[in-house]
């Protein structure tokens, strides 16, 4: 829960400062011929090429395809593991049951798991899903098994001792505990599932974004390749931005997001 | 009103079990003020806890109204020590004082603000309602948890070494409002303190334990005025003679307690 971001208009000014400074290099080492352009054109040609991207139907079809996987996958993965999360967290018999296979599964690269899903699902975009879902699924799982250890015994005494239920704790004690830790497991979730759902289509060959930049590398458009590679990356960071605002609206409340309040 | 019976508490390890509290016994009698006063680690905490039904007692019993405390139970409200992390940083103050309400059956909504309200106004708090409880000061804090429960309307209230992470001036404005609550409102209240001079204090009766495996060493009735002031009440001699009671019996156990680990 660390805030990595910088804040205030110093941090956007100081943030915009280093996109350009980037753009600049890029440009400069292809315009000098540091680099072959063939391999890797010039920024403000990549840029051209986003361009042409923008104006064509089949950009936004894919573009359509690979935010539907992505979003459907994690609001698979973010069910599932809540759902999951709390039942072991609330039977102890579960947790010692299950703590040997999470940690065997968990470090399963999802990208192994490709040649299953062809056979299975062969090219369908559920191939996708099965991929997004694994991979988030356990960033969820742990983030909400290590919340749910967290609960404050006072704070669940207390709720004891004034008469609430099980159900009511869960609601009132746990859920509030364990939320920064989901909120931070969700943002992990995001950026992994973004990152298989663009694989995905790359290897697999389902729609979405992915699939173009294979298309692109094959028939020799090496601009519109970097332009759809500079998309996912934009992506990435629309999500991140929007995962970490969700999070500073949800946990108000929370000393990483309060800091120090002066008493 | 409240009977603790010979109540024994051993706690079971993997390989030892400690005696935490040995053979209690007393009674609360309706609209009584009593202190149970004795060194750290004496086993007041669990004392108490085994009190509100947090705690399942070894042998003995717990009687509220002639009836086994077997859980917590709506007779019961519990003042803890750790204000910061007995409230819900989650929750406005107002929300925290309801929390425990909105799982009565028979409150309604408005009802429920009206108590919630109430409380926090008795306790001075009136204001603060749609505050989160870490932007108050500490005494305040614990301000908000009596109001908790009060508003709770307990037949006894359990107070937990309630005062002992404040600073001194908040603490004596707390104890005072400790005192208030009582010849107000007549509440029962069950005071446990491990400060001498806070149990003769606000005492009306002070219960001396000792060191654990807890029994109480002595009852001492608190002759003082029901009137008492920080100032007069502190400086008074039959104020010093009890304190210097209690005082004596607590550091006469320590040989005591020596003489029984060889």
């Amino acid at each position: 829960m660390s805030r990595t971001a910088p804040a205030g208009p110093r941090g956007a000014a100081l943030g915009t400062a280093g996109l350009v400074a980037f753009a600049a290099l890029w440009e400069a080492v292809t315009r000098t011929g540091l680099v072959d352009g063939r391999f890797l054109p010039p920024f403000s040609r990549t840029v051209a090429a986003l361009g042409r991207e923008l104006g064509d139907g089949t950009f936004w079809s894919a573009l359509g395809d690979t935010l539907t996987g992505w979003a459907l996958g994690l609001a698979i993965a973010t069910a599932a593991g809540i759902a999951a999360g709390f039942v072991i967290a609330l039977v102890p018999y579960l947790r010692r049951a299950t703590a040997s296979t999470i940690e065997f599964l968990r470090p399963i690269p999802s990208v192994a798991l490709i040649p299953l899903v062809v056979l299975v699902y062969g090219t369908e975009i559920a191939s996708v899903l099965v991929l997004v879902v694994y991979a988030s699924f356990w960033q969820v799982l742990v983030q909400v098994l290590y919340g749910a250890q967290d609960v404050d015994p006072v704070a669940e005494e207390t709720a004891r001792a004034y008469g609430l239920g099980p159900w009511a704790r869960l609601r009132h004690v746990l859920w509030p505990t364990a939320l920064p830790y989901l909120m931070t497991g969700v943002r992990l979730a995001a950026a992994v599932a973004l990152i298989l759902a663009i694989t995905a289509e790359l290897v697999i060959g389902a729609p979405g974004l992915g699939n173009l930049i294979a298309v692109a590398q094959d028939s020799q458009a090496v601009p519109e390749m970097y332009a759809l590679i500079l998309v996912t990356g934009l992506l990435g960071v629309v999500v991140n931005v929007g995962a970490r605002a969700v999070e500073r609206r949800a946990l108000a409340w929370h000393q990483s997001v309060r800091g120090e309040v002066p008493v | 009103m409240l009977e603790i019976r010979h109540l024994r508490k051993v706690y079971e390890g993997t390989g030892r079990s400690v005696e935490a509290i040995r053979d209690i016994d007393f009674t609360l009698a309706q609209g009584e003020l009593v202190c149970l006063v004795g060194p750290s680690g004496c086993g007041k905490t669990t004392l108490l806890k085994c009190v509100a039904g947090l705690l399942r007692p070894s042998a003995g019993s717990v009687l509220l109204d002639g009836s086994p405390v077997t859980g917590p139970r709506p007779g019961l409200a519990i003042v803890f020590q750790e204000y910061g992390r007995s409230l819900y940083p989650w929750l406005r103050v107002g929300d925290n004082v309801e929390l425990p309400l909105r799982h009565r059956k028979g409150l309604s909504r408005t009802e429920r603000r009206t108590r919630a309200a109430e409380a926090l106004a008795t306790v001075g708090l009136a204001e603060a309602g749609r505050a989160y409880p870490w932007e108050l000061s500490g005494g305040m804090q614990q301000r908000v948890a009596i109001a908790r429960a009060l508003a709770y309307r307990p037949e006894v209230l359990l107070m937990d070494e309630p005062f002992a992470a404040v600073d001194a001036q908040t603490r004596a404005d707390l104890e005072d409002l400790v005192r208030r609550l009582w010849t107000e409102r007549g509440m029962t209240v069950l005071f446990v303190t491990h400060d001498i001079d806070e149990a003769v204090y606000l005492g009306e009766r002070v219960l001396v334990l000792s060191r654990s495996p807890t029994v109480v060493l002595e009852q001492i009735e608190v002759g003082l005025p029901v009137r008492r002031d920080q100032l007069t009440t502190r400086a008074d001699p039959e104020f010093t003679r009890l304190r210097t009671r209690v005082l004596e019996r607590i550091r006469g156990t320590v040989p005591d307690a020596a003489a029984r680990d060889q």
